[in-house]
């Protein structure tokens, strides 16, 4: 029985069974979204693992380098090497769609004073070291904002793959059946109700039958009298 | 579209050499800063934020705020000590949070 109480009425009956059509169709249609998005969802964390494995393992190289370099030199001098950029990144950002998931997309362009070298120092200060340094952490960037986007998009998705699962198991195991019990309960009242109006007019074309036949003896027997 | 920056947040020797790419770099030494520092960015105009996992593994309960925004993307990245594997756990948990159980 449903916890709410609905009228056993006729109206009420094609409201409910109006309501399990549409859960039923909604209920699809999120089964067919949460199948195609764990598809997609499986392929980004697949790729975003390895991608994240690369990114660390790059980075490493880069803290190694840069490590040997601050061994090499001296902390300030190495942070006035380092501290006025030459180039400056700027990052565009765009949405795609997937799934009805605005998964974001970045592309970035560096902006540089002069084309070429990214070291922003002289040679002449600094020690070989910093320079692998610089070269093995901007090889490592370009995979790092990859691994944003990926990241990002793997966030998102999951956020959307927790909500549809839930909106389908809320209608697989509460809409739908509480809309199939409504429905069973209204039509058995219905059936009831109608068998019960069966009855009574039998029963009341008896009890008038039986009337009839009463005042027909009767009839009969004045006229036998006299 | 429209411009944005990209931001790194950790202690200086981690992120020092990012600053000779051009990123905009914010050396702090607590994680009361970080958060400080991660909260002024997400509300400026940031897009990716990618911060060291050293720092990152106190401010659990701060990045998780951003992550069902599309904006910023906080991505942890390993510090000098080196991996710690909190990135991968992260992962792992999104898997979970997604499928249910860790399938990786």
């Amino acid at each position: 029985m449903p916890n709410t109480v609905v009228n056993p009425t006729r109206m009420e009956l094609t409201r409910l069974k109006g309501k399990l059509k549409t859960a039923r169709r909604g209920h699809k249609l999120l089964k067919d979204k949460r199948d195609e998005l764990m598809r997609q969802f499986l392929d980004v964390v697949r790729e975003n693992k390895a991608l994240r494995a690369k990114v660390e393992e790059g980075l490493e190289k880069a803290h190694q380098s840069f490590t040997v370099a601050a061994a090499l030199m001296s902390g300030p001098a190495m942070e006035e090497a380092l501290l006025y950029p030459k180039q400056s990144v700027e990052l565009e950002l765009g949405f795609k769609n997937v799934m009805s998931v605005d998964v974001p997309e970045y592309t970035f362009h560096t902006v540089s004073r002069e084309k070429g070298d990214v070291y922003p120092y002289g040679y002449a200060a600094t020690s070989g070291e910093l320079d692998s340094a610089v070269e093995a952490l901007s090889d490592a960037f370009q995979d790092m904002l990859k691994l944003a986007e990926m990241e990002k998009t793997a966030q998102l998705l999951a956020e959307e793959i927790e909500k549809t699962r839930r909106r389908v198991n809320g209608l697989e195991y509460k809409i739908i059946p509480e809309c199939e019990e409504g429905i069973k309960y209204i039509s058995m009242k219905l059936d009831e109700n109608e068998r019960s109006a069966t009855v009574r007019l039998m029963k009341v074309k008896d009890m008038i039958l039986a009337e009839a036949l009463e005042q027909q003896k009767e009839r009969d027997r004045r006229a036998a009298q006299q | 579209m429209s411009n944005y920056s990209i931001a790194v947040i950790g202690d200086l020797n981690s992120v020092m050499g990012f600053k000779a790419l051009g990123l905009d770099v914010h050396a702090v030494d607590t994680p009361q800063a970080a958060r400080e520092t991660l909260h002024r960015l997400a509300k400026e105009n940031c897009a990716v934020i990618y911060i060291t996992e050293t720092l990152a593994g106190e401010l659990d309960a701060d990045i998780a705020r951003y992550k069902d925004a599309p904006t910023p993307a906080v991505i942890l990245i390993p510090g000098k000590e080196g991996s710690l594997g909190i990135g991968m756990t992260n992962l792992k948990r999104s898997v979970e949070r997604a499928v249910g159980a860790d399938i990786l």
